[in-house]
């Protein structure tokens, strides 16, 4: 389906995840962030950053391995994207919803 | 003489020494497998366990039971494998060489990886029903619990046969109820996942189930820690649910000798080809079952699947063949719902599961993603097949290696 995200027609799944990432760029992720009651700050970017380097290889994301991916611990997630980190720092990035569990 | 060399004498490693024996000439290829146990347990019976409705004795066979014959066991522990060496160590130092690997370590639960989990309340009211002594304990606790808040609880995925968890709450639901004490239990369900199951329409099918049988659903907790004092779990984003009696999933992972040998990921599962069934890295080394990471459940349904494909693939791979037969993801599992009844669900790396038939189109006589009592039956009947079809390496009937998508109301 469509949405309208930072002024621009997006393409995204029911739970508004980005299904096509060329459509992604800081003004959609901050527009999503502030949906989630979140404003970016550098720390996010380092974060989110990371992330969408570990989509592009191809590697499977859990809160685990960002948990000791040495850019974030889990507590510090979880503090800058509160509730549900993962599913809310992908949606951010504009990468697909992490199938980390199967 | 060459040697294929299986690690673990589970589920998959059982199956494929049954369907590599048939094929391999007896004359040119030694068989041999490992495991450090002398049982072999039915692990879906560990569900049963805690309520009384199957014995240990149902649940446990001698591994010996079902090597076949002209196949070697070795009961040792395996301390290391050196895959550029093509070398595996034993406890007692000795080394086996092979020709070819299959590992099939599966999975196992550590209850380490969260602080406060094994506290002074393991075993006293933090339980596990993912082995068989956790089950066993929880048998005995639940058989004089007086009632009070019951949290059943997950602590990461991936976890085998995540449909178990679920399938204890409907369970316990039931049980309280046949004791009379239902209002003196209060269930909660505690998940990572945003939800009931990890498919969008099972979801939703679980979720009304779970509002029908009063059972309350705390989704998105990542536990932190276990609070022995308090008995509360405590999440990472500062949620506190407090517990009389906790019945946990802790983190599963690969077997230690996985993380040993690097050829692990972070959980010690092993990178392997989702179609193939070969491990990434090492070409003369096959992965099976619950060891693997590939991206479908960890099932003994899937181990049953994914062997078919396998024996296939290497053989050719012995040919010197392209291996040509992909596996597809396909997972068959019963949910048991509580009240004699059992929903059935079937799916593959991508079709997730939905209503229909199964596992004839249009006649069933099972029924997807709808409770009955058929399915119920045929949850049950699955012992009888473990034992006697399915670890012998015999196909159950109708039932094929790749999912079929007739019958199957998909959109
Ligand atoms: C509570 C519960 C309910 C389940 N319900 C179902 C269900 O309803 N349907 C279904 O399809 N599946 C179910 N499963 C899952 C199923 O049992 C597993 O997916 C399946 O057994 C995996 O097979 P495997 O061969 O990969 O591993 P396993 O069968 O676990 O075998 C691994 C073997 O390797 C050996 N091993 C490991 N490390 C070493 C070492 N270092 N040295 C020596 N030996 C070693 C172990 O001793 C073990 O015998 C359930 C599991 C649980 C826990």
């Amino acid at each position: 389906m469509d949405k309208l995200i930072a002024g621009k027609t997006i393409s995204v799944t029911e739970e508004g995840f980005l299904t096509d990432f060329s459509q992604w760029d800081k003004s959609i992720a901050d527009a999503i962030a502030a949906e989630n009651n979140i404003t970016i700050t550098p720390r996010h970017w380092e974060v989110l950053d990371y992330i969408q380097n570990e989509y592009k290889n191809e590697v499977p994301l859990s809160i685990r391995k960002i948990g000791k991916s040495g850019v974030v611990d889990i507590k510090e997630f979880y503090q800058l994207f509160p509730m549900a980190p993962l599913k809310t720092a992908t949606k951010i990035a504009g990468i697909p919803k992490p199938v980390s569990c199967i | 003489m060459k040697r294929l060399l299986i690690l673990g004498a589970g589920t998959g490693g059982t199956i494929m020494a049954q369907h590599l024996r048939k094929e391999l000439d007896k004359g040119k290829w030694n068989i041999t497998v490992v495991d450090e146990r002398t049982d072999h347990y039915y692990q879906p019976g560990f569900l049963f366990l805690p309520f009384d409705q199957y014995k240990p004795e149902d649940i446990v066979k001698p591994i010996t039971d079902f090597i076949p014959k002209g196949v070697d066991f070795v009961n040792s522990r395996i301390e290391n494998i050196l895959p550029e060496e093509h070398k595996v160590i034993l406890a007692d130092g000795n080394a086996l060489e092979y020709d070819i690997l299959i590992v099939a370590t599966g999975s196992e639960i550590s209850p380490e990886e969260i602080e406060g989990m094994k506290g002074k309340e393991w075993g006293e009211s933090v339980f596990t029903f993912y082995t068989f002594e956790g089950a066993k304990a929880l048998r005995d606790k639940l058989r004089n619990w007086k009632g009070g808040r019951l949290v059943v609880h997950i602590t990461e995925m991936p976890i085998k046969c995540p449909v178990a968890p679920l399938e204890f709450v409907f369970l316990a639901d039931s049980f309280f109820k046949e004791k009379n004490m239902r209002e003196k239990v209060d269930i909660t369900y505690v998940t990572p996942l945003s939800g009931a199951f990890t498919k969008p329409k099972a979801t939703a099918a679980l979720e009304y189930l779970l509002k029908e049988k009063n059972i309350r659903i705390e989704p998105d907790f990542a536990i932190e820690s276990v609070d022995n004092e308090a008995k509360t779990i405590i999440d990472y984003g500062g949620k506190i649910i407090p517990f009389d009696l906790l019945v946990t999933v802790p983190t599963n992972k690969g077997s230690d000798v996985i993380e040993k040998s690097g050829m692990g990921d972070e959980l010690n599962f092993i990178p392997t080809d989702k179609g193939t069934l070969q491990s990434k890295k090492y070409p003369d080394v096959f992965v099976i079952g619950d060891a693997t990471n590939v991206p479908t459940s960890k099932a003994g349904s899937v181990v049953h699947f994914e062997a078919e494909i396998l024996a296939e693939n290497i053989l050719s791979y012995i040919k010197g063949q392209k291996m040509t037969e992909e596996f597809d993801g396909h997972a068959n599992c019963f949910i048991e719902t509580g009240g004699g009844k059992a929903l059935l669900i079937d799916f593959n790396y991508d079709h997730e599961p939905v209503t229909g038939t199964f596992p004839i189109a249009g006649l069933g006589p099972l029924r997807l993603l709808k409770e009955s009592r058929f399915n119920h039956l045929g949850k049950l009947a699955f012992k009888w097949v473990y034992w006697n079809m399915l670890l012998k390496g015999r196909p159950i009937p109708f039932v094929t290696a790749r999912m079929n998508v007739a019958g199957k109301d998909y959109n």
